[in-house]
């Protein structure tokens, strides 16, 4: 490994959008690991919302767009597991007939990582500098937990950060019912998926519910908002970065 | 059966708030589910008997022709008869003719998806004959009229007092109470059904080309009394079905049970070699095979050919969170849950199915749990590329992607836009954080809040950062 390994930070387009302080939080802990952590342009999103709604000339064309910025660097790294996988599952997928696109792809697949798993599985980085006291509940995020692997990496950062106390769901592991556009699609199924969820995170007792991917924390935040839960909803980041200034998704930023 | 999958939405929706459905469902999840874990982490070796199973698979698959004409061999060595059936109706009309050639007015069958998938039951009555499902779930659903709602327990969906309530009307009598009672009385009547059928109908789970042996597994029993009994024996199966060796049955027999109810073997397994033979008392005259095609010979050569490796154990549905929300009666054909997703298009056309690939958060547990390691989402995606191309989706929703789409791929363009769009929700949404509701994103604030963006984005935050840093 590189003494400073030069990270390109793929923010994805939901934290570019909706919740900056992911990606700022993403950034120092990368730094805070001895990263350099570069922003490269262009990039706009993974092409997930495209590939999974079968736009496949899309997600080429986004996939084109973006590994040329992201060639030049020691790792890619997402605050996302889903976003990540994107790259470094489907990205390589994606060229089959177009081998010279597709080595390109693969070089780019085999350097990508979702941001706590890189941490510690990479870098082997744990010196985690968030502190909070408070019951939180972590879920697994399906593409992350499936596709890249990702369960106990998390789990170990936040048994790292000082004062945290984690009480794990009966099914942490259960969708919850986000998906991409089916939410939009299919909403009945998906407040159904999305209510055993949180019924399962409140039964824990905890205050805090995480996970690595906004998308999933935008659907679980927003119904728990709806129904008035005592949950707060972060990004694992948030937490393990120390970056609490913004106050927890879908909740009121100034004093009313 | 007509397909009525383009109102999946709709019947989902009524099946959340079905409360006898919420009902068996949840038991699926517990029991089934739960089931396959202790099956699992009891044999040590299931990762292993997964890739062995897949490798039988993919070789048989690879060499479909070869197999079939070795098991057609056999078969027909062992005295039996073997029918080749191009499609659904093929298939019917030489059932028809087997059953009018033995004379049948009564015909019992044990449980058969091929059965389903041609839709038998309806022609062969159509055409006057009286026919018997003998597994006790299928039964069910035949009383009901209904057709099966899981591969694996047809009737999951019914609770015993709608089931009490459908043999008192059907068999006569008070309704029995206890489970004990209706399974004893459905005994009753279907053990006359099997001594008055003249010809029986099973599928087949494998069929094993190195005897021409055909194996069937149930819990019940019912289908050794269903080719046992009647003078005529007719077997109907897809073509996917053969397996090289008895080893490799065994092999795709220990995955079967253990994948679908958490068993290690199910109750009754048969390895079935040829009718009676002369100098035997026992066992059916005639022993004839449907193998159906239906296009699955056309999936061997395409991008779906995976799904070929289907044994129907039914493990993707028992662990699918949109199934165990759906039910499998949205689906709305006969195959159900995540396998069905990527069958229903293929068998019943895309253009009156395409909403089942959709019905999907890619979660992926479908894929973790399968025994032999089908790519379901994977498929899904492709049904779904191959909708879009024909334009099958609502406008709204292929608008809304193309709006998007021509955006991201002009990065100075995109920027800008996302820079004007998030200040203005940043600032409406400033106090309260989220908005109940928001134009075009009816799908979402129906039954959530929408959380407002920070104001302002990554990118510009980050431009900030590095100037202040320089």
């Amino acid at each position: 490994m590189p003494e400073q390994p030069r990270v390109a930070l793929f923010v994805t387009c939901l934290v570019d959008l909706f919740r900056p302080a992911i990606g700022l939080a993403a950034a120092e802990l990368l730094e805070a690991a001895g990263c350099r952590v570069e922003v490269p342009e262009p990039q706009v999103c993974c092409g997930q919302p495209a590939f999974n709604s079968g736009d496949r000339a899309t997600t080429e064309d986004l996939a084109r767009q973006t590994i040329p910025a992201l060639e030049s660097y020691d790792y890619v790294v997402a605050p996302s597991g889903s976003c990540a996988g994107m790259l470094r599952v489907h990205f390589p997928e994606l060229f089959d007939s177009d081998p010279g696109w597709k080595r390109r792809a693969e070089a780019v697949a085999a350097k990508s990582f979702e941001l706590v798993a890189f941490l510690v599985d990479v870098l082997g980085f744990t010196d985690v500098p968030g502190r909070l006291e408070a019951r939180v509940t972590y879920h697994d995020s399906c593409s992350g937990l499936r596709e890249l692997g990702i369960k106990a990496q998390p789990r170990k950062l936040l048994g790292r950060v000082a004062g945290l106390e984690l009480v794990e769901m009966s099914r942490p592991e259960v969708c919850c019912g986000f998906g991409g556009t089916f939410c939009v699609k299919y909403p009945e199924i998906s407040t159904r998926m999305v209510d055993d969820k949180l019924a399962d995170a409140e039964a824990t007792g905890a205050e805090l519910l995480l996970a690595g991917d906004l998308g999933c924390l935008l659907n679980m935040a927003g119904r728990a908002a709806r129904k008035g839960s005592r949950l707060a909803v972060r990004h694992v980041a948030e937490i393990l970065a120390g970056r609490l200034e913004e106050p927890p998704i879908a909740a009121p930023r100034e004093k009313g | 059966m007509e397909p009525t999958s383009l109102a999946f939405r709709e019947r989902a929706a009524a099946a959340l708030e079905d409360p006898v459905l919420r009902t068996a469902l949840s038991r699926l999840e517990s029991g089934w589910q739960q089931g396959r874990a202790r099956a699992v982490a009891a044999l040590p070796e299931f990762e292993l008997l997964r890739d062995a199973a897949v490798a039988i698979k993919d070789h048989v698959l690879a060499h479909l022709d070869f197999y079939l004409d070795i098991f057609e061999r056999r078969f027909r060595e062992a005295g039996g008869v073997v029918h080749w059936a191009r499609d659904a109706a093929e298939a019917r009309a030489i059932a028809l003719e087997i059953c009018r050639k033995a004379g049948a007015k009564t015909v019992t069958k044990s449980k058969s998806m091929v059965a389903e998938e041609i839709g038998l039951n309806a022609f062969l009555e159509a055409n006057g004959l009286r026919v018997v499902e003998t597994d006790l779930g299928e039964y069910i659903v035949q009383l009901a009229g209904e057709v099966p709602s899981h591969l694996v327990g047809p009737a999951v969906h019914m609770t015993r007092e709608r089931i009490a309530e459908l043999f008192a009307r059907h068999h006569g009598g008070p309704p029995k109470q206890g489970s004990a009672e209706l399974v004893a009385e459905a005994r009753r009547v279907l053990r006359r059904r099997y001594l008055e059928a003249e010809v029986g109908i099973t599928g087949a789970n494998f069929l094993v080309a190195e005897t021409g042996s055909i194996v069937t597994v149930t819990n019940e029993g019912n289908a050794e009394l269903t080719q046992g009994l009647p003078r005529v024996h007719l077997v109907i199966t897809g073509i996917e079905k053969v397996v090289p060796t008895v080893e490799d049955a065994f092999t795709l027999l220990r995955l079967l049970a253990r994948s679908a109810t958490g068993q290690e073997f199910a109750g009754y397994t048969t390895f079935l070699t040829g009718p009676a033979r002369p100098d035997e008392r026992d066992g059916p005259r005639e022993m004839h095979l449907i193998l159906l095609d239906n296009g699955r010979s056309a999936m061997v050569g395409g991008r779906f050919r995976e799904m070929l490796r289907c044994i129907r154990c039914g493990a993707c549905m028992n662990h699918c969170p949109v199934y165990l929300a759906a039910g499998g009666h949205a689906y709305g054909w006969v195959y159900v849950g995540p396998m069905g997703a990527v069958l229903t298009p293929q068998f019943a056309g895309l253009e009156r199915t395409w909403t089942l690939p959709h019905a999907s958060t890619f979660c992926g547990r479908c894929q973790e749990v399968c025994p032999v390691r089908i790519p379901l989402p994977e498929l899904m995606r492709l049904w779904r590329e191959e909708a879009h191309r024909r334009h099958l989706p609502p406008p709204t929703a292929r608008y809304g992607l193309a709006a998007w789409a021509f955006l991201a791929r002009r990065p100075a363009l995109y920027r800008l836009a996302t820079r004007l769009a998030v200040r203005g929700l940043g600032l409406l949404g400033r106090r309260r954080g989220r908005f109940s509701r928001l134009p075009l994103a009816a799908g979402w604030t129906a039954t959530r809040d929408f959380p407002a963006p920070a104001g302002v984005t990554f990118h510009e935050l980050w431009k900030a950062r590095q100037r202040n840093r320089a």
